[in-house]
């Protein structure tokens, strides 16, 4: 059975129940959101979801490409903070912007593929690699410093407070520019190109992509650079967004970014999910955030709160839909 | 005119795992334009083989030349870019893509590295065509039978410009139609002049196709023999080192017995999977199920087993109304099912044989009710020798064992539970021929004993030896339902299936 009915859509595949569970709980968020609270449901509410949270969607779309595989990363959120930590340092010692910014990238892109080649050719699990990997990457942090650095760098802040109209007193900044366009061609190689075929055929069947004669060596290390790069990006983002550099910038994000790609309906087991679903997952996340920001009283330890029974709920709604497959 | 040289030769192979001599100084050859087979026990070592040739695994002791050129490939990649194109023994696909990406993964058709879906799609179904199947080649591969995805595979490897062909066991889930596809399209690959390797249990399919047979016999190498000078009795001999006389046929067909109903459907249906159906078996009764691929004879199976919703329908046994919503509720009352897909639903690769074998015994008991590890002993002892699985070590992980050897442990599993039905699926698929004997006595033993069988197969001549009575399955139908007497034989059976009505 690979169909199953929803009133009103007819038959919709299996695949995409997940994503379609997500985009109408997105929906009612908003809707409840919109009744209870007066200025909820203004087109700028949303915007500043994508606006408040771009690096955390770059982030996710690297946390994809691992978790589709069948990996895991949890370095990501000390390489956004070693990433902010590089660009602040280096900017307060007078280099000029693009070359620390190339920097940033090629220092995160080299840590994910030096873990990927770990786990690869040692056969070490992801999940111990890539936490030996957060642990090196935050102690890297607190190398550089302690304290958290400003950042004034007058190219770094223009940027910063650049407003991208669109029209009708609507806009975004240009994070959200650059999160579009890393979120559009992640989808693209996912789905038209080679190397997005064998992360998901590599998530379905490590052992059969091997004896079909994939590159499952070279894919899997891939993914961890390409997690890598993402990182770094999203750190690039948050330091534009905060405009400092802290060791203890991005806490827990790995756990964040993680719990979006659940959320968007991707297999911890890899080989199934889409990134637009990492796309909404993200947004039912900023979405909480938002809510609880306009109920004022609640503490914002009810977003995590929130965002772990929204994870069980989609935990044991994929096992529902695995068991049923059948 | 001098018979041209072997595209492949290899020589003095060994190839050791950790305590087992999976290959000791075998020397092979294969000439272009030949269906070449490889025979042997389970275990004998033709994966192991196959899989050094390929890549797989590294060569220990040995050398391998590839027309004329000294070859070693350190993956599969490598010697599917030599020209060797590979189905391995279990489907190897990845069931999340679909049917047209199985085919197609890691040469999709492409303008500037950008994947051509549609020119692929396309591609895939006139490939398939040609192999006469129609599938919705855009769905999921796991939504389609183990032969399907079986097909799917050898689709793949028929397609690649190919020099060596090598297909480890292709026929073991397939039946007589496909079967003769597959040999048509390997035919048309010998004429032009592709070397190809094949693996089979069934001798009838290696002396239909076959022009030479290299025989393995416990990892070392028998001979090289042409088909048309071996006789199948001297090949079974020199395949299990003893004489065929050992393997005495059952005497005459199974008797009739009166005894009382055991199970009971009555218009048992579920849309889409099978149309309502009614059935009775027997206590000590064997029922087989013929019928072609996708006639749903898996899917009657599953239902009477509680592993699919009946949608419509009663189902009584022991003369109990039986609501079965679960395999477990089945097996509660003493019910047993051995898949078709010891891959996906059976075998726990990570465990040992003793825990796969006493895994249902021990479910069926509760955890809190752990099984004596004397028993235990005692009893994987008993089935290790009954169904001769090797290497005879309980100790041994499944995952090491050869493909026929895990169809037998998986076997195992379900006849230790000493169920009063058992319900088996193709058990024994990819079983070499001595086994597959032993196989068949221990189902007639159990009968014999009280136990209520229900038997699907393939192939119509082990159903006529062991039922009692068989019922034919047509495009998800029971069509006929017929009592095994002089009168029933595998050509009348034929008929039947073809026609859909009962003779
Ligand atoms: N990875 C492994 N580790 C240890 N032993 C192995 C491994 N793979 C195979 N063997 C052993 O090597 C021997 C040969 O196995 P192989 O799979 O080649 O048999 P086969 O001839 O293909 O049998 P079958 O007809 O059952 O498929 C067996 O004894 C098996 O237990
Ligand atoms: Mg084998």
């Amino acid at each position: 059975m690979t169909t199953m009915t929803v009133p009103g859509l007819g038959a919709l595949p299996r695949k995409y129940v997940p994503i379609l569970v997500t985009a109408l709980l997105l929906a009612g968020m908003f809707l409840a959101g919109g009744v209870r609270y007066t200025g909820f449901a203004s087109g700028q509410v949303i915007l500043n979801v994508f606006i408040d949270n771009a690096f955390l969607l770059v982030v996710a779309v690297g946390v994809t490409f691992v978790i589709l595989t069948g990996g895991i990363d949890l370095s990501v959120g000390s390489v956004v903070a070693l990433s902010t930590m590089v660009v602040a340092t280096l900017l307060k010692d007078g280099w000029s912007p693009w070359p620390v910014m190339a920097l940033v990238l090629v220092i995160g892109t080299v840590l994910g593929l030096g873990m990927g080649a770990i786990i690869q050719y040692f056969e070490i699990q992801p999940f111990i690699v890539t936490l030996a990997g957060m642990f090196l990457a935050r102690g890297l942090c607190y190398v550089i410093g302690t304290a958290s650095i400003p950042i004034d760098d007058p190219a770094f802040t223009a940027f910063a407070q650049t407003r991208i109209d669109l029209g009708g007193d609507l806009w975004i900044s240009p994070s959200v520019v650059v999160a579009a366009v890393v979120v559009l061609v992640a989808v693209y190689v996912l789905h038209f190109r080679r190397l997005g075929r064998n992360v998901y055929a590599i998530g379905g069947n490590e052992q059969s992509a091997m004896l079909m004669g994939l590159p499952v060596a070279r894919t899997k290390v891939t993914v961890y650079a390409i997690s890598g790069f993402c990182s770094a990006s999203g750190g690039l983002l948050l330091s534009f967004y905060m405009l400092s550099g802290y060791g203890l910038h991005a806490a827990g994000m790995e756990l964040d970014a993680i719990a979006a790609v659940v959320i968007g309906g991707t297999l911890l087991t890899g080989g199934s999910g889409y990134l637009l679903g990492t796309v909404l997952g993200v947004l039912v996340l900023g979405l909480i955030q938002t809510i609880i920001s306009f109920e004022g009283t609640l503490s914002s330890w009810w977003t995590r709160i929130f965002i772990g029974l929204l994870l069980f709920a989609f935990i044991l709604m994929q096992r529902l839909i695995t068991a049923r497959r059948r | 005119m001098a018979p041209p040289g072997p595209i492949l030769r290899m020589r003095g192979i060994g190839k050791r795992f950790p305590g087992v001599k999976a290959l000791d100084g075998v020397d092979f050859r294969l000439l272009p334009g030949e269906v070449h087979a490889l025979m042997g026990e389970n275990g004998a070592g033709k994966s192991t083989l196959i899989k050094v040739l390929t890549g797989v695994y590294d060569i220990d002791d040995g050398e391998m030349e590839l027309e004329g050129r000294p070859a070693a490939f350190s993956s599969p990649l490598a010697a599917q870019q030599a020209g060797i194109s590979t189905v391995y023994q279990e489907v190897n696909l990845c069931p999340n893509l679909s049917v047209a990406e199985n085919i197609f993964i890691g040469r999709e058709p492409r303008r500037l590295g950008h994947i051509r879906w549609k020119r692929m799609r396309h591609r895939a179904g006139e490939l398939l065509h040609r192999l006469d199947l129609d599938l919705d080649v855009s769905a999921a591969l796991s939504t389609y039978s183990l032969a399907v995805q079986q097909m799917v595979a050898i689709a793949r490897a028929v397609d690649v410009e190919a020099k060596v062909l090598v297909l480890d066991e292709p026929t073991s889930s397939l039946d007589a139609g496909e079967v003769a596809q597959l040999f048509r399209v390997m035919r048309r690959l010998k004429e032009q002049g592709i070397a190809i390797l094949f693996v089979s249990h069934f001798l009838d399919q290696v002396y239909e196709i076959a022009d030479r047979m290299t025989i393995l016999r416990n990892g070392r190498l028998v001979g090289e023999y042409l088909t048309s000078e071996l006789s199948q009795v001297e090949l079974v001999g020199k395949m299990i080192g003893r004489e065929l006389a050992d393997l005495e046929r059952l005497e005459g067909r199974p008797l009739a017995r009166e005894t009382g109903p055991l199970v009971e459907a009555r218009d048992l249906g579920r849309a889409g999977a099978i149309e309502p159906f009614t059935l009775t078996i027997h206590e000590g009764e064997v029922v087989g199920l013929a019928g072609l691929l996708g006639s749903g004879r898996t899917e009657l199976a599953r239902l009477l087993f509680g592993a699919d919703h009946a949608g419509t329908g009663s189902l009584r046994i022991a003369g109990e109304a039986a609501n079965l919503r679960t395999p477990r509720a089945a097996i509660h009352r003493n019910l047993a099912f051995c898949s078709e897909n010891r891959r996906e639903e059976g075998l726990v690769p990570d465990l040992t044989v003793r825990e796969n074998i006493v895994l249902a015994l021990q479910a069926a008991r509760g955890w809190t009710r752990p099984l004596p590890r004397r028993r235990q002993d005692e009893l994987v002892a008993k089935y290790i020798s009954a169904l001769n699985i090797r290497p005879a070590d309980p100790e041994q992980l499944v995952q090491n064992l050869s493909g026929g050897n895990q169809q037998k442990v998986l076997l195992a599993r379900w006849l230790i539970l000493e169920p009063r039905l058992l319900i088996l699926d193709e058990p024994t698929r990819g079983i070499d021929v001595g086994a597959k004997a032993e196989i068949q006595r221990l189902v007639a033993e159990l009968s014999d004993g009280g136990m209520a069988v229900l038997f699907i197969s393939a192939e119509l001549e082990e159903v006529l030896r062991l039922s009692h009575k068989v019922g034919v399955l047509r495009d998800r139908r029971l069509v006929a339902e017929v009592d095994n007497d002089e009168g029933l034989t595998s050509e009348v059976l034929t008929e039947t299936i073809a026609s859909g009505a009962a003779s």
